[in-house]
């Protein structure tokens, strides 16, 4: 298998080659090329690594390979399975994208998920009166404030006490799935809800649906929503500017005048708002319940789904659908090879080093040294 | 299960008994991530390691019959993490938190997908030593049922202070994790021990979650591990780098642990999630205390990419 990745590796390579005559070229788009030839690199060195594994354990990578992209992409109903795990994967990317534009390790946005879950849950059960469009709008402020304070709250203990915002965002996520735990299991508790604990439910009504003509809900386009604006936030505002500027030289950015403080703030609670939202919609699109099930994990491949993206918040919805293409060929893959459901886990977990070891090659790569 | 003739005396004694059994593996993973963080990294995947170390324990000990062989195989499981991630961490640019996280979610779906055909069948468990032998009453007895593991954990840490403070090697390792260039000066490769101290962390994390699933609560199953790897990574910053400070918030996290199912058993049901994340909001709470913007953790290593 491995001879198969370096073919692959080098195939994709040619591609990048080609319009190499022209030495302006690789001048101007170097970089860029760069940005996607390594982590496409990465990922077929995975995808290769993930088939020899599978070959060990007596499957045939072929068939895995073509399960996957049925699973995944091969059919209008697994494109549909595919954009609705994506929604949420968006979304908690960007709770680590957008402060690593800060240079800030977020890695807590599955705890900013599961409070926003728990405030859009709250909200919606208080406001059981309310016309339904009213409850939906209260619900996703609710998921965003409560989020966003979340996250907030490492990123104001990063700039006010000096603690490590990686390791606060990391033991937050324990804290809010302990929050969450002990509210569904003692105040909220459906007394219905006997061999899994979970509040009571928002109402059909209250429900956000999905796209017309599709069963995708809308919480995927308030993903595309998000990304493409944080995308404008990052690169086209003077204040996204300015985080970047901070990001690269924290005491240039002091020297210049920037208000660091208020930066770290201001873009935590962005990060976390989108994660909250993400809790918010799998309430409302998905569960129409806060229970332990909304702890599946999206948090954490936020993570990897930013580390693959470049943390670059276009980036990050194709690479969420790519995932999200993954994770929902899952089933299928279980069905067909009889693998057990946690190679899901194991793929996820082989793309991630693979992605991270990647980090070593940038500007290393013989052709393209033409830019400096 | 409340015995009338002891009453709320359960309370304590289950607390001790769960104090003992449930920090076990919280003592093996911190002393592990203490001896890698001490030389400059840190590796947050010791909870894919500790659910693999579990995984293969169970695995080994079904196959072989013999439980401590399966301990050696959750040691070397945990040990080959451990090299890959320092391999990986010593390549240019690369972040070591990340690489944690990514081996953190490789240890575990590894761990759930080679360990699916081992939920059903029955493994030989480690052997316990009644401490308990004096005593009539059947609480005591169960608290004081002590697993030679937990003697071994509480050898270690004074081991390990002594080993930090007066060997060569432990010296090596703590000027690695202060000053890379000292390190470098004396002619030592920073990575080399690096690789060594994040082995050895993974191979006592590896042991850690051998006795998960050999001893207590002594099966291998999915939900087997609720983040006591991570728990453990946040006790040695609690624990300041300290190895005997990291035996005594062993015992003291695993007793909040244990408090939860201890006031269950005698009626008190509400706050048992609460305990469970204790050691979060106390570690959470002791960074708030110590550090400030101009200063960092007291007593951590200076090449640490948390403190910096």
């Amino acid at each position: 298998m491995t001879t198969d990745t370096a073919d692959s590796a080098e195939a994709v390579e040619a591609v990048g080659v080609a319009p190499a005559a022209d030495p302006g070229f690789l001048q101007r788009y170097g970089a860029a090329i760069e940005y996607i030839l390594i982590p496409g690199a990465a990922l077929i060195g995975a995808l290769a690594t993930f088939g020899a594994f599978v070959a060990l354990y007596g499957k045939n990578p072929l068939d895995l390979y073509f399960y996957m992209y049925q699973g995944a992409f091969g059919t209008w109903f697994s494109w549909q399975n595919t954009l609705t795990r994506a929604a949420p994967l968006i979304l908690t990317a960007l709770c680590t994208a957008l402060p690593a534009q800060l240079g800030m390790v977020i890695i807590g946005g599955e705890g900013a998920l599961l409070i926003g879950a728990l405030t859009a849950t709250s909200t919606a059960l208080a406001m059981q009166w309310a016309p339904p469009l009213v409850v939906q709008i209260a619900m996703v402020v609710a998921g965003v404030i409560g989020g966003g304070l979340w996250i907030t709250l490492s990123g104001a203990l990063r700039q006010y006490r000096g603690v490590n915002e990686t390791i606060s965002s990391l033991l937050l996520v324990y804290i809010a799935l302990a929050i969450l735990n002990h509210l569904v299991e003692g105040v909220m508790r459906d007394p219905a809800s006997l061999n899994k604990p979970s509040t009571r439910e928002i109402g059909a009504t209250n429900m956000i649906g999905t796209i017309p003509g599709t069963d995708v809900h809308w919480g995927l386009v308030f993903g595309l929503v998000c990304a493409i604006a944080a995308y404008i936030l990052i690169y086209h505002t003077t204040f996204g500017f300015a985080a970047r500027v901070a990001g690269g030289n924290i005491r240039a950015a002091k020297i210049v005048g920037l208000g660091v403080g208020k930066l770290i703030m201001t873009i935590c609670f962005l990060a976390g708002a989108c994660a909250g939202l993400a809790g918010m919609i799998e309430v409302a699109a998905v569960q129409g319940r806060t229970n332990a099930n909304l702890a599946a994990g999206y948090g954490f491949t936020g993570i990897l789904v930013a580390f693959l993206a470049r943390q670059n918040p276009l980036a990050v919805i194709p690479v969420a659908i790519l995932l999200g293409g993954i994770s929902a060929s899952g089933g299928l893959l279980q069905r067909r090879l009889g693998l057990p459901d946690a190679s899901v886990l194991v793929l996820q977990g082989i793309i991630f080093v693979f992605v991270l070891a990647s980090d070593a090659l940038y500007g290393r790569i013989g052709f393209l040294k033409g830019k400096s | 299960m409340a015995d009338s003739s002891i009453g709320l005396w359960t309370v304590p004694l289950a607390v001790l008994g769960g104090a003992i059994r449930v920090s076990t593996p919280f003592l093996f993973v911190s002393l592990g991530e203490c001896i890698t963080e001490r030389s400059g990294r840190i590796n947050l995947g010791l909870e894919g390691t500790l659910v693999m170390g579990a995984m293969s324990a169970y695995g080994i000990s079904y196959l072989t019959g013999s439980p401590w062989l399966g301990v050696l195989a959750a040691g070397i499981t945990g040990a080959l993490l451990g090299a890959l991630h320092a391999g990986i961490c010593s390549l240019p640019r690369v972040n070591d938190v990340a690489v944690g996280i990514a081996l953190m979610l490789f240890g575990i779906g590894l761990a759930f997908f080679l360990g699916k055909p081992l939920i059903e069948p029955t493994a030989p468990r480690l052997p316990a030593i009644d401490f308990g032998w004096w005593s009539d009453i059947p609480q005591v007895r169960a608290a004081l049922r002590i697993n030679v593991l937990f003697l071994i954990g509480v050898a270690i840490a004074p081991i390990l202070y002594w080993a930090f403070k007066t060997t060569r090697w432990g010296l090596l390792i703590r000027t690695a994790g202060e000053s890379s260039d000292a390190a470098r000066a004396m002619g030592h490769s920073v990575l080399l021990i690096r690789l060594r101290a994040t082995m050895v962390g993974g191979f006592l994390a590896g042991i850690g979650g051998s006795f998960l699933s050999l001893f207590y609560p002594g099966s291998w199953n999915e939900g087997l591990s609720s983040g006591q790897g991570i728990t453990a990574v946040a006790l040695v910053i609690f624990a300041r780098w300290d190895p005997l400070l990291c035996l005594w918030a062993s015992l003291a996290f695993g007793g909040a642990a244990a408090l939860g199912p201890a006031l269950q058993s005698v009626g008190v049901t509400s706050g048992y999630h609460l305990f469970n994340a204790a050691p979060y909001i106390l570690t959470l709470a002791i960074m708030i205390i110590t550090c400030s913007p101009k200063r960092t953790l007291t007593g951590a290593p200076a090449e640490l990419s948390i403190t910096r």
